[in-house]
Protein backbone atom coordinates (compact mmCIF):
# COMPACT_ATOMS: atom_id res chain seq x y z
CA UNK A 1 0.00 0.00 0.00
CA UNK A 2 3.11 2.28 0.96
CA UNK A 3 4.65 1.22 -1.77
CA UNK A 4 1.60 1.91 -4.14
CA UNK A 5 1.41 5.10 -2.79
CA UNK A 6 4.90 6.19 -3.05
CA UNK A 7 4.55 5.29 -7.17
CA UNK A 8 1.51 7.46 -7.67
CA UNK A 9 3.18 10.75 -5.47
CA UNK A 10 3.47 13.12 -8.33
CA UNK A 11 6.45 14.33 -6.42
CA UNK A 12 8.53 11.59 -7.11
CA UNK A 13 7.63 11.87 -11.10
CA UNK A 14 9.38 14.95 -11.63
CA UNK A 15 13.05 16.90 -10.94
CA UNK A 16 16.53 15.49 -10.70
CA UNK A 17 15.69 12.78 -8.34
CA UNK A 18 11.87 11.79 -9.97
CA UNK A 19 11.55 8.30 -11.88
CA UNK A 20 11.94 9.82 -15.47
CA UNK A 21 15.24 12.03 -14.80
CA UNK A 22 16.94 8.89 -12.87
CA UNK A 23 15.57 6.56 -15.98
CA UNK A 24 17.03 8.69 -18.22
CA UNK A 25 20.42 8.46 -16.07
CA UNK A 26 20.64 5.46 -16.26
CA UNK A 27 19.77 4.84 -19.76
CA UNK A 28 22.16 7.46 -20.98
CA UNK A 29 25.62 5.71 -18.70
CA UNK A 30 24.39 2.49 -20.33
CA UNK A 31 24.26 3.90 -23.78
CA UNK A 32 27.47 5.48 -23.23
CA UNK A 33 28.71 2.25 -22.08
CA UNK A 34 27.63 0.38 -25.04
CA UNK A 35 29.10 2.73 -27.50
CA UNK A 36 32.54 2.58 -25.60
CA UNK A 37 32.45 -1.37 -25.46
CA UNK A 38 31.43 -1.78 -29.27
CA UNK A 39 34.15 0.30 -30.42
CA UNK A 40 37.05 -1.62 -28.55
CA UNK A 41 35.31 -5.02 -28.97
CA UNK A 42 33.94 -5.25 -32.21
CA UNK A 43 36.95 -4.40 -34.76
CA UNK A 44 39.22 -6.28 -32.75
CA UNK A 45 36.87 -9.51 -32.36
CA UNK A 46 36.09 -9.21 -35.79
CA UNK A 47 39.45 -9.26 -36.85
CA UNK A 48 40.58 -11.97 -35.03
CA UNK A 49 37.52 -13.82 -36.28
CA UNK A 50 38.34 -13.27 -39.94
CA UNK A 51 42.12 -14.34 -39.44
CA UNK A 52 41.12 -17.24 -36.98
CA UNK A 53 43.44 -16.17 -34.30
CA UNK A 54 43.27 -15.71 -30.95
CA UNK A 55 40.65 -18.52 -30.62
CA UNK A 56 42.54 -18.78 -26.81
CA UNK A 57 42.31 -14.93 -25.92
CA UNK A 58 38.22 -15.05 -27.52
CA UNK A 59 36.77 -17.85 -25.47
CA UNK A 60 38.88 -17.05 -21.96
CA UNK A 61 37.83 -13.31 -21.84
CA UNK A 62 34.48 -14.44 -20.45
CA UNK A 63 35.86 -16.40 -18.00
CA UNK A 64 37.64 -13.38 -16.69
CA UNK A 65 34.60 -11.03 -17.25
CA UNK A 66 32.85 -13.78 -14.42
CA UNK A 67 35.68 -14.25 -12.26
CA UNK A 68 36.50 -10.43 -11.72
CA UNK A 69 33.38 -9.17 -9.66
CA UNK A 70 32.04 -5.59 -11.13
CA UNK A 71 31.43 -4.21 -7.78
CA UNK A 72 35.21 -4.48 -7.45
CA UNK A 73 36.32 -2.91 -10.96
CA UNK A 74 33.34 -0.30 -10.29
CA UNK A 75 34.95 0.66 -6.68
CA UNK A 76 38.40 0.32 -7.64
CA UNK A 77 37.86 2.76 -10.89
CA UNK A 78 35.76 5.29 -8.67
CA UNK A 79 38.93 5.42 -6.28
CA UNK A 80 41.09 6.35 -8.90
CA UNK A 81 41.85 10.17 -8.34
CA UNK A 82 41.72 11.00 -11.74
CA UNK A 83 38.31 9.26 -12.64
CA UNK A 84 36.58 9.46 -9.48
CA UNK A 85 33.24 8.93 -8.05
CA UNK A 86 30.53 9.25 -10.00
CA UNK A 87 28.70 8.14 -13.41
CA UNK A 88 31.96 8.15 -15.13
CA UNK A 89 33.60 5.77 -13.45
CA UNK A 90 29.87 3.92 -13.58
CA UNK A 91 30.14 3.98 -17.92
CA UNK A 92 34.03 2.94 -17.65
CA UNK A 93 33.27 0.21 -15.49
CA UNK A 94 30.00 -1.05 -17.53
CA UNK A 95 32.00 -0.67 -20.84
CA UNK A 96 34.35 -2.98 -19.57
CA UNK A 97 32.20 -5.74 -18.29
CA UNK A 98 30.56 -5.38 -21.87
CA UNK A 99 33.20 -6.58 -23.87
CA UNK A 100 33.49 -10.26 -23.13
CA UNK A 101 30.29 -11.25 -24.62
CA UNK A 102 30.98 -8.82 -27.78
CA UNK A 103 33.98 -10.40 -27.96
CA UNK A 104 33.27 -13.91 -27.54
CA UNK A 105 30.00 -13.71 -29.67
CA UNK A 106 31.21 -12.09 -32.46
CA UNK A 107 34.53 -14.50 -32.81
CA UNK A 108 32.41 -16.87 -33.01
CA UNK A 109 30.58 -15.84 -35.02
CA UNK A 110 32.63 -15.13 -37.21
CA UNK A 111 34.63 -18.11 -37.19
CA UNK A 112 31.49 -20.47 -37.56
CA UNK A 113 31.28 -19.52 -40.57
CA UNK A 114 31.96 -22.94 -43.16
CA UNK A 115 35.33 -22.93 -44.82
CA UNK A 116 33.68 -24.17 -47.63
CA UNK A 117 31.61 -20.79 -48.63
CA UNK A 118 34.71 -19.03 -48.11
CA UNK A 119 36.77 -20.99 -50.79
CA UNK A 120 33.81 -20.69 -53.20
CA UNK A 121 33.55 -17.08 -52.43
CA UNK A 122 37.61 -17.02 -52.89
CA UNK A 123 37.36 -18.70 -56.14
CA UNK A 124 34.57 -16.18 -56.81
CA UNK A 125 37.32 -13.41 -57.21
CA UNK A 126 36.17 -11.87 -54.18
CA UNK A 127 38.63 -9.79 -52.26
CA UNK A 128 39.29 -10.17 -47.97
CA UNK A 129 37.54 -7.19 -47.74
CA UNK A 130 34.47 -8.54 -49.74
CA UNK A 131 34.51 -12.00 -48.16
CA UNK A 132 34.23 -9.96 -44.93
CA UNK A 133 31.48 -7.49 -46.10
CA UNK A 134 29.78 -9.88 -47.64
CA UNK A 135 29.89 -13.00 -46.34
CA UNK A 136 31.22 -13.47 -43.15
CA UNK A 137 29.60 -10.54 -41.67
CA UNK A 138 26.17 -11.20 -43.15
CA UNK A 139 26.24 -14.87 -41.59
CA UNK A 140 27.80 -13.76 -38.42
CA UNK A 141 25.43 -10.75 -37.79
CA UNK A 142 22.80 -13.28 -35.73
CA UNK A 143 25.57 -14.27 -33.27
CA UNK A 144 26.97 -10.63 -33.15
CA UNK A 145 23.67 -8.91 -32.78
CA UNK A 146 23.06 -11.89 -29.59
CA UNK A 147 26.04 -10.81 -28.12
CA UNK A 148 25.24 -7.18 -28.11
CA UNK A 149 21.75 -8.40 -26.75
CA UNK A 150 23.63 -9.97 -23.49
CA UNK A 151 25.72 -6.98 -23.24
CA UNK A 152 23.16 -4.87 -23.61
CA UNK A 153 20.65 -6.16 -20.73
CA UNK A 154 23.61 -6.98 -18.34
CA UNK A 155 25.01 -3.31 -18.87
CA UNK A 156 21.04 -1.94 -18.07
CA UNK A 157 20.87 -4.35 -15.04
CA UNK A 158 24.09 -3.07 -13.40
CA UNK A 159 24.04 0.32 -14.24
CA UNK A 160 22.07 0.47 -10.78
CA UNK A 161 25.37 -0.26 -9.11
CA UNK A 162 26.26 3.38 -10.14
CA UNK A 163 24.84 4.58 -6.69
CA UNK A 164 27.02 3.07 -5.02
CA UNK A 165 30.16 4.93 -5.87
CA UNK A 166 28.11 7.98 -6.01
CA UNK A 167 26.54 7.87 -9.60
CA UNK A 168 23.02 8.26 -10.56
CA UNK A 169 20.52 6.04 -12.11
CA UNK A 170 17.70 3.79 -10.70
CA UNK A 171 19.84 2.17 -7.94
CA UNK A 172 19.79 5.61 -6.27
CA UNK A 173 16.83 4.71 -4.41
CA UNK A 174 17.92 1.63 -3.52
CA UNK A 175 21.55 3.20 -2.11
CA UNK A 176 19.71 5.73 -0.64
CA UNK A 177 16.62 3.85 1.00
CA UNK A 178 18.99 1.33 2.69
CA UNK A 179 21.11 4.80 4.28
CA UNK A 180 17.48 6.07 5.51
CA UNK A 181 16.36 2.64 6.49
CA UNK A 182 13.41 3.17 4.13
CA UNK A 183 11.80 0.32 2.84
CA UNK A 184 9.68 1.59 0.63
CA UNK A 185 11.70 3.53 -1.08
CA UNK A 186 14.24 0.35 -1.36
CA UNK A 187 11.53 -1.75 -2.45
CA UNK A 188 10.49 1.35 -5.32
CA UNK A 189 13.91 1.11 -6.36
CA UNK A 190 14.07 -2.77 -6.91
CA UNK A 191 11.23 -2.93 -8.30
CA UNK A 192 12.52 0.07 -11.18
CA UNK A 193 15.98 -1.65 -11.82
CA UNK A 194 14.81 -4.97 -12.45
CA UNK A 195 11.63 -3.96 -14.48
CA UNK A 196 13.82 -1.17 -16.63
CA UNK A 197 16.16 -4.93 -16.97
CA UNK A 198 13.21 -6.92 -17.83
CA UNK A 199 12.47 -4.04 -20.56
CA UNK A 200 15.68 -3.90 -22.18
CA UNK A 201 15.85 -7.92 -22.30
CA UNK A 202 12.26 -8.15 -23.83
CA UNK A 203 13.28 -5.16 -26.26
CA UNK A 204 16.19 -6.70 -27.50
CA UNK A 205 14.58 -10.11 -27.84
CA UNK A 206 12.00 -8.41 -30.14
CA UNK A 207 14.56 -6.59 -31.89
CA UNK A 208 17.28 -9.92 -32.08
CA UNK A 209 13.80 -11.49 -34.16
CA UNK A 210 13.53 -8.56 -36.45
CA UNK A 211 17.35 -8.47 -37.77
CA UNK A 212 17.34 -12.29 -38.28
CA UNK A 213 16.41 -13.24 -41.92
CA UNK A 214 13.50 -15.25 -41.82
CA UNK A 215 14.50 -18.43 -43.19
CA UNK A 216 17.03 -18.24 -39.97
CA UNK A 217 14.30 -18.11 -37.57
CA UNK A 218 14.40 -21.04 -35.08
CA UNK A 219 10.91 -22.63 -35.04
CA UNK A 220 11.71 -24.03 -31.61
CA UNK A 221 10.72 -21.70 -28.41
CA UNK A 222 13.20 -19.03 -27.86
CA UNK A 223 15.89 -19.88 -25.22
CA UNK A 224 17.29 -16.82 -23.38
CA UNK A 225 21.22 -17.12 -23.55
CA UNK A 226 22.82 -17.19 -20.62
CA UNK A 227 25.21 -14.05 -19.71
CA UNK A 228 28.51 -14.10 -19.48
CA UNK A 229 28.87 -11.72 -16.12
CA UNK A 230 25.77 -11.50 -13.79
CA UNK A 231 25.14 -8.44 -12.51
CA UNK B 1 42.59 4.76 7.04
CA UNK B 2 44.85 6.74 8.83
CA UNK B 3 44.70 10.27 7.16
CA UNK B 4 47.89 11.33 6.73
CA UNK B 5 49.55 8.31 5.56
CA UNK B 6 50.21 7.12 1.78
CA UNK B 7 47.50 5.77 0.28
CA UNK B 8 49.16 2.89 -2.21
CA UNK B 9 47.62 0.33 -3.82
CA UNK B 10 49.50 -2.65 -3.27
CA UNK B 11 50.57 -2.80 0.28
CA UNK B 12 52.05 -6.01 1.99
CA UNK B 13 52.43 -4.27 5.38
CA UNK B 14 47.91 -3.97 4.97
CA UNK B 15 47.63 -8.14 4.49
CA UNK B 16 49.87 -8.69 7.65
CA UNK B 17 47.98 -6.71 10.00
CA UNK B 18 44.76 -7.46 8.80
CA UNK B 19 45.29 -11.16 8.01
CA UNK B 20 42.17 -12.06 10.65
CA UNK B 21 40.43 -9.21 9.27
CA UNK B 22 41.07 -11.04 5.69
CA UNK B 23 40.77 -14.63 6.82
CA UNK B 24 37.16 -13.81 8.56
CA UNK B 25 36.04 -12.30 5.21
CA UNK B 26 37.10 -15.36 3.17
CA UNK B 27 35.77 -17.58 5.71
CA UNK B 28 32.36 -15.83 5.47
CA UNK B 29 32.65 -15.33 1.22
CA UNK B 30 33.30 -19.23 0.94
CA UNK B 31 30.38 -20.30 3.47
CA UNK B 32 27.89 -17.70 1.34
CA UNK B 33 28.76 -19.15 -1.79
CA UNK B 34 28.91 -22.84 -0.65
CA UNK B 35 25.75 -22.54 0.65
CA UNK B 36 24.28 -20.56 -2.16
CA UNK B 37 25.03 -23.37 -4.63
CA UNK B 38 24.26 -25.79 -2.47
CA UNK B 39 20.66 -24.59 -1.79
CA UNK B 40 20.56 -24.39 -5.84
CA UNK B 41 21.36 -27.63 -5.74
CA UNK B 42 18.65 -28.64 -3.76
CA UNK B 43 16.08 -27.24 -5.28
CA UNK B 44 16.63 -27.73 -9.15
CA UNK B 45 17.17 -30.79 -8.89
CA UNK B 46 13.63 -31.86 -8.39
CA UNK B 47 12.77 -29.57 -10.46
CA UNK B 48 14.79 -30.72 -13.30
CA UNK B 49 13.24 -34.11 -12.46
CA UNK B 50 9.19 -32.66 -12.53
CA UNK B 51 10.49 -30.78 -16.03
CA UNK B 52 11.51 -34.09 -17.28
CA UNK B 53 8.21 -35.79 -16.57
CA UNK B 54 5.87 -33.18 -17.52
CA UNK B 55 7.80 -31.43 -20.80
CA UNK B 56 4.92 -28.95 -21.47
CA UNK B 57 6.61 -27.10 -18.30
CA UNK B 58 10.00 -26.95 -19.57
CA UNK B 59 9.39 -23.65 -21.74
CA UNK B 60 7.63 -22.08 -19.19
CA UNK B 61 10.19 -22.88 -16.38
CA UNK B 62 13.02 -21.87 -18.43
CA UNK B 63 11.10 -18.28 -19.43
CA UNK B 64 10.73 -17.62 -15.85
CA UNK B 65 14.34 -18.61 -14.99
CA UNK B 66 15.51 -16.09 -17.92
CA UNK B 67 13.21 -13.57 -16.51
CA UNK B 68 14.47 -13.90 -13.12
CA UNK B 69 17.93 -14.33 -14.37
CA UNK B 70 17.80 -10.55 -15.95
CA UNK B 71 17.13 -9.26 -12.51
CA UNK B 72 20.27 -7.32 -11.65
CA UNK B 73 21.20 -8.51 -7.71
CA UNK B 74 20.94 -5.34 -6.27
CA UNK B 75 17.43 -5.36 -6.92
CA UNK B 76 16.92 -9.46 -5.52
CA UNK B 77 18.77 -8.69 -2.80
CA UNK B 78 16.57 -5.98 -1.63
CA UNK B 79 13.29 -6.95 -2.30
CA UNK B 80 13.99 -10.13 -0.37
CA UNK B 81 15.88 -8.10 2.64
CA UNK B 82 11.81 -6.83 3.96
CA UNK B 83 11.63 -11.04 4.43
CA UNK B 84 14.80 -12.15 5.40
CA UNK B 85 16.05 -8.80 6.91
CA UNK B 86 20.11 -8.15 7.61
CA UNK B 87 20.96 -11.90 7.75
CA UNK B 88 22.57 -13.83 5.52
CA UNK B 89 19.85 -15.61 4.34
CA UNK B 90 18.91 -12.43 1.96
CA UNK B 91 22.04 -13.07 0.30
CA UNK B 92 22.03 -16.52 0.37
CA UNK B 93 18.62 -17.21 -1.32
CA UNK B 94 19.15 -14.17 -3.70
CA UNK B 95 22.34 -15.76 -5.24
CA UNK B 96 20.92 -19.46 -5.16
CA UNK B 97 18.15 -17.96 -7.20
CA UNK B 98 20.77 -17.03 -9.97
CA UNK B 99 22.48 -20.47 -9.30
CA UNK B 100 19.31 -22.38 -9.75
CA UNK B 101 19.15 -21.12 -13.28
CA UNK B 102 22.39 -22.42 -14.72
CA UNK B 103 22.35 -25.56 -12.90
CA UNK B 104 18.66 -26.32 -13.85
CA UNK B 105 19.62 -25.65 -17.57
CA UNK B 106 22.71 -27.85 -17.84
CA UNK B 107 20.67 -30.92 -15.90
CA UNK B 108 17.74 -30.94 -17.71
CA UNK B 109 20.37 -30.47 -20.60
CA UNK B 110 22.86 -33.00 -19.59
CA UNK B 111 19.98 -35.60 -19.27
CA UNK B 112 18.59 -34.93 -22.58
CA UNK B 113 21.71 -35.39 -23.93
CA UNK B 114 22.25 -39.31 -22.92
CA UNK B 115 21.81 -41.28 -25.83
CA UNK B 116 18.18 -42.97 -25.69
CA UNK B 117 19.84 -46.41 -27.04
CA UNK B 118 21.89 -46.89 -23.95
CA UNK B 119 18.48 -46.00 -21.68
CA UNK B 120 17.16 -49.01 -23.72
CA UNK B 121 19.53 -51.30 -22.95
CA UNK B 122 19.33 -50.56 -19.36
CA UNK B 123 15.59 -51.42 -19.39
CA UNK B 124 16.63 -54.55 -21.75
CA UNK B 125 18.43 -55.72 -18.36
CA UNK B 126 15.70 -54.92 -16.46
CA UNK B 127 16.74 -51.75 -14.49
CA UNK B 128 13.35 -49.93 -13.19
CA UNK B 129 12.84 -46.48 -13.67
CA UNK B 130 14.72 -45.52 -10.35
CA UNK B 131 18.01 -47.29 -11.56
CA UNK B 132 17.86 -46.13 -15.11
CA UNK B 133 18.06 -42.27 -13.04
CA UNK B 134 20.72 -42.75 -10.43
CA UNK B 135 22.71 -45.42 -12.15
CA UNK B 136 22.70 -44.83 -15.98
CA UNK B 137 21.64 -41.08 -16.86
CA UNK B 138 22.70 -39.30 -14.22
CA UNK B 139 26.09 -40.43 -14.12
CA UNK B 140 26.11 -40.19 -17.83
CA UNK B 141 25.44 -36.38 -17.20
CA UNK B 142 27.50 -36.05 -14.68
CA UNK B 143 30.16 -34.01 -16.41
CA UNK B 144 27.45 -31.55 -17.98
CA UNK B 145 25.57 -30.92 -14.60
CA UNK B 146 29.22 -30.41 -13.08
CA UNK B 147 29.84 -27.89 -15.69
CA UNK B 148 26.23 -26.15 -14.64
CA UNK B 149 27.96 -25.93 -10.68
CA UNK B 150 31.30 -24.73 -11.99
CA UNK B 151 30.05 -21.90 -13.90
CA UNK B 152 27.22 -21.18 -10.78
CA UNK B 153 29.69 -21.54 -8.33
CA UNK B 154 32.35 -19.06 -10.30
CA UNK B 155 29.56 -16.66 -10.59
CA UNK B 156 28.40 -16.46 -7.34
CA UNK B 157 32.34 -15.78 -5.85
CA UNK B 158 31.56 -12.72 -7.88
CA UNK B 159 28.10 -12.19 -6.82
CA UNK B 160 28.61 -12.35 -2.88
CA UNK B 161 30.35 -8.96 -3.00
CA UNK B 162 27.17 -7.24 -3.63
CA UNK B 163 25.79 -8.69 -0.54
CA UNK B 164 28.02 -6.42 1.17
CA UNK B 165 24.68 -4.01 0.75
CA UNK B 166 23.26 -6.13 3.71
CA UNK B 167 26.27 -6.38 5.61
CA UNK B 168 26.73 -9.91 4.72
CA UNK B 169 29.92 -9.39 1.18
CA UNK B 170 32.72 -11.56 2.65
CA UNK B 171 35.57 -9.96 0.30
CA UNK B 172 32.84 -7.20 -1.07
CA UNK B 173 32.18 -6.19 2.33
CA UNK B 174 35.34 -5.18 2.93
CA UNK B 175 36.20 -3.89 -0.77
CA UNK B 176 32.93 -1.07 0.14
CA UNK B 177 34.23 -0.40 3.47
CA UNK B 178 37.60 0.22 2.01
CA UNK B 179 36.20 2.53 -0.25
CA UNK B 180 33.95 4.50 2.35
CA UNK B 181 37.12 4.89 4.34
CA UNK B 182 38.46 7.52 2.23
CA UNK B 183 39.19 5.48 -0.53
CA UNK B 184 41.45 2.98 1.30
CA UNK B 185 43.63 1.47 -1.85
CA UNK B 186 45.12 -1.21 -0.17
CA UNK B 187 41.79 -2.66 1.41
CA UNK B 188 40.17 -2.26 -2.18
CA UNK B 189 42.47 -3.98 -4.27
CA UNK B 190 43.83 -7.04 -1.50
CA UNK B 191 39.94 -7.81 -1.30
CA UNK B 192 39.40 -7.79 -5.08
CA UNK B 193 42.56 -10.00 -5.26
CA UNK B 194 41.13 -12.59 -2.96
CA UNK B 195 38.16 -12.74 -4.30
CA UNK B 196 39.67 -13.36 -8.11
CA UNK B 197 41.99 -15.92 -6.52
CA UNK B 198 38.76 -17.37 -4.97
CA UNK B 199 37.25 -17.63 -8.15
CA UNK B 200 39.85 -19.18 -9.34
CA UNK B 201 40.50 -21.78 -6.75
CA UNK B 202 37.06 -22.37 -7.48
CA UNK B 203 36.85 -23.35 -11.22
CA UNK B 204 40.35 -24.79 -11.61
CA UNK B 205 38.92 -26.98 -8.67
CA UNK B 206 35.22 -27.50 -10.24
CA UNK B 207 37.26 -28.23 -13.71
CA UNK B 208 39.39 -30.96 -11.87
CA UNK B 209 36.41 -33.06 -10.60
CA UNK B 210 34.39 -32.38 -14.09
CA UNK B 211 37.36 -34.22 -15.95
CA UNK B 212 37.04 -36.65 -12.96
CA UNK B 213 33.46 -37.28 -13.73
CA UNK B 214 33.74 -38.33 -16.94
CA UNK B 215 36.21 -41.22 -17.05
CA UNK B 216 35.48 -42.29 -20.58
CA UNK B 217 36.41 -39.39 -22.21
CA UNK B 218 39.41 -39.01 -20.02
CA UNK B 219 41.76 -39.30 -23.07
CA UNK B 220 40.17 -36.43 -24.67
CA UNK B 221 40.44 -34.21 -21.33
CA UNK B 222 43.85 -32.84 -20.99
Amino acid sequence: MQLWAWFTDPAHWTGPNGIPARTWEQVVMSLLAMGIALVLALPVAVLLGHRRRGVLLATNVSNVGRAVPTLAVLIILASIPSIGVGDTAAVLALALFAIPPLVTNTFAGITSVDREVLDAARGMGMTAGQLLARVELPLAAPLIVAGIRTAAVQVVATASLAALVGGGGLGRYVVDGFALQDTTVILAGAILTAGLAVLAEGLFAALERVTTPRGLRSRSAHVAPIADVLT
Amino acid sequence: MPADAANPWLSWDYVTSHWEELLAAGREHVLLTVASVVLALLVAFPLAMLVRRYRVLLGPALSVAGVLYTIPSLALISLLWPVFGLSPLTVIVALAVYALLVVLRNTVVGLDAVDPDVVDAARGMGMDRRGILWRVEVPLALPAILAGVRIATVSTVGLVTIGALVGYGGFGSLILSGFQQNFWHAQILTATVACVLLAVLFEVALHWLQARSAPWARERVR
